[in-house]
């Protein structure tokens, strides 16, 4: 014999937040929502005032190498491809890294790990402060101090790696080149990488750490044991978020890179590209229909930079929940 | 060998203690849950005994700790001889951790801590200037409470990571990764899983995985945090084993909150109290003695479960 169980349907679970629950909510919300309108008004803005632009020069706005304003007196119709600026501006972006980076996690592991305590504190305030810099005093210092120097070093490099294409030099001309911008934004990304490193660095379990000075680590040991396997992702992260900084940064880079509308492999040759700074110096003078063109181009940018910092944070958020 | 006690008569313990150092056969550890922890503690060390390896292994001599001003050890000698298990007993804070800290150097990597007193390890004193403290550390294995396996290693790398973290090559790791497996009795589970990741094992095989880690670097001593407070029964038993194995060509120290644990295991105990001020060592004798016949009446009030 069975007996019949009634299995009742599940009960409505609610909370009625009190008034000054509700109040404070929507105060954050709001502020909270305000952040995501603005952002999606510009990218709409861009939209806006570029899309004919783009659709009238089709993929060729991404692929085209000609930034050439029409002269109707000889017939010479309008063309304006972003091609070289983009490639130029990854070039620039990838330098930047490779130069950075490396400098951003040395410093981030030296304030963790080596750093004695009365030099860490104003360190990471030395640090924090180089962020705060205005980009043009790293353009006009870049320009003025930097560059007699490393066009030096750019002159070294070339004639002992002269044979790998990249370094290869058509003309002799070392100013103003990718290496350089590079070098400037290189300083620049250093700030943003060094905090993200040294931040996900400190969070190293600590039973991870005792294990392994337990079995007789030394302290780099240590570090390339547990340290790096556990702040990888970080230091990914916060590389991308460097790399989004240089991708989009203006007016340095327009002060020490000449800007041509070609594509070269050569880094160390006075010849570049960079969305942005393009952007800078045709704005003053374009008549409407280039403005829509240069709207284009930094809705393609705006896009660029918003994909590398999504997965940036996305990287770090990742590693951050392991 | 004797563990020296609060009132420093080591000729006493000696005596004791070599009347029953005559016996060969291994224990097994019992499970002893009806029987009473004298009992528990007889069954064993009565059949403990076998002849001392010789080698001074590791003593403590008035060992104090300071955290900060916070004085949180007093005046603490110890001896730990080869081929002994010592358990040392006491309620939380009492110093217990601190004290076997100090042992392998692990104490100065918590800021403000102090320290006076000697730690004798084969007769130097392993806080001289000029010592190589990773050298100390190879010498003195640790096992702390959590089993903390680097996730980022398989297990077998997890087993050799003391080799690479102190640049010692050796020949032939695929043997000594067995026999530390086998040493710490998890070969059978992991045999066949080695290129595993240490984070897919369970938490028992963890803190025998940390075991093996340990083993790999040939300790003299391996000190053991609460080896099995995270674990359950099985994996305790499995652990107090292998812990017995090793008792043959290494001491261990370990400190325990279970006094059936220190009762099954070990051939020493030390009893720590605090009074509010800095930690003592109450009480230090062989375990049966501790569990049957303890000198100081607050040893027997906290192995009684009178407090604590």
């Amino acid at each position: 014999m069975q007996e019949k169980k009634t299995i009742p349907s599940p009960r409505k679970i609610t909370t009625e937040p009190r008034f000054t629950d509700k109040v404070f909510r929507g105060v954050v919300t709001s502020g909270g929502l305000i952040a995501g309108l603005l952002l999606g008004l510009i990218g709409f803005f861009l939209v806006f005032n570029g899309f004919e632009a783009m659709r009238s020069a089709g993929l060729s706005f991404l692929t085209g190498f000609d930034w050439v304003d029409a002269i109707p007196e000889n017939g010479q119709a309008a063309s304006y491809g972003i091609g070289a600026m983009l490639y130029g501006t990854i070039v620039t972006g990838i330098l930047a890294m490779i130069m950075g980076v490396p400098v951003a996690v040395g410093t981030a592991l030296f304030l963790s790990y080596y750093a004695p305590e009365w030099i860490k504190k104003p360190m990471v305030v030395v640090v924090d402060v180089m962020a705060a810099i205005p980009s043009i005093v790293y353009g006009l210092w870049g320009y003025f101090v930097l560059m007699p120097h490393a066009e030096y070093w750019a002159k070294l490099i070339h004639k002992y790696f002269g044979f790998i294409p990249f370094f290869d030099m058509p003309a002799p001309v070392f100013t103003r080149s990718p290496f350089i911008a590079g070098l400037v934004l290189a300083i620049m990304i250093i700030p943003i990488v060094t905090a993200v490193s040294r931040e996900v660095f400190a969070q190293t379990p600590l039973e991870r750490i005792q294990a392994a000075y337990a079995l007789g680590a030394t302290k780099w040991s240590m570090i390339k044991a547990v340290v790096f396997p556990y702040g990888r992702g970080g230091v990914i992260g916060g590389a991308m978020l460097g790399l989004g900084r240089a991708l989009g940064e203006t007016v340095a880079v327009y002060t020490v890179l000449n800007l041509v509308y070609d594509i070269r492999i050569e880094v160390l040759l006075s010849a570049g590209g960079s969305v942005a700074s393009m952007i800078v110096n045709k704005f003053g003078e374009a008549d409407p229909v280039e403005l829509q063109a240069l709207m284009g181009a930094g809705f393609v940018l705006f896009m660029v930079t918003l994909l590398v910092n999504f997965l940036a944070n996305y990287i770090i958020n990742k590693t951050a929940r392991e | 060998m004797s563990n020296q006690n609060e009132s420093g008569n080591r000729e006493d313990n000696m005596s004791q203690m070599t009347g029953k150092q005559t016996s060969t056969s291994r224990p097994t550890p019992a499970s002893g849950a009806t029987r009473s922890l004298g009992d528990v503690a007889s069954a064993r060390t009565v059949n403990a005994g076998k002849p001392n390896s010789g080698g001074s292994g590791l003593e403590a001599r008035g060992v104090h700790a300071w955290f900060g001003k916070k004085h949180v050890l007093e005046d603490i000698s110890m001896d730990f001889a080869t081929g002994t298990v010592t358990a040392l007993i006491g309620p939380s804070g009492c110093g217990k951790s601190t004290f076997i800290r100090t042992l392998n150097r692990m104490h100065e990597f918590i800021p403000t801590a102090a320290l006076a007193g000697q730690v004798l390890l084969d007769g130097k004193d392993v806080y001289e200037p000029g010592v190589d403290v990773t050298k100390i550390r190879l010498k003195v294995g640790m096992v702390f409470q959590k089993p903390n396996p680097f996730p980022s290693m398989t297990i077998k790398e997890n087993v050799l990571s003391g080799l690479k973290l102190s640049q010692i090559k050796i020949e032939n790791s695929d043997e000594l990764l067995e026999s530390c497996l086998k040493r710490a009795g998890l070969w059978d589970e992991v045999k066949d899983r080695l290129n595993e990741y240490g984070g897919s094992l369970s938490g028992g095989q963890q803190q025998r995985l940390c075991i093996a880690r340990s083993l790999a670097v040939s300790p003299q001593v391996l000190l053991m945090d609460e080896p099995c407070s995270a674990l359950d029964p099985g994996s305790t038993l499995r652990i107090e084993e292998t812990i017995r194995e090793l008792a043959n060509t290494m001491s261990v120290v370990i400190v325990t909150h279970n006094m059936q644990q220190a009762a099954r295991v070990s051939d020493y105990t030390g009893f720590f109290l605090s009074d509010g001020g800095p930690g003592r060592l109450v009480e230090s004798a062989t375990t049966v003695e501790i569990f049957t016949n303890p000198k100081q009446k607050r040893t027997e009030d906290y192995v009684s479960g009178r407090f604590g």
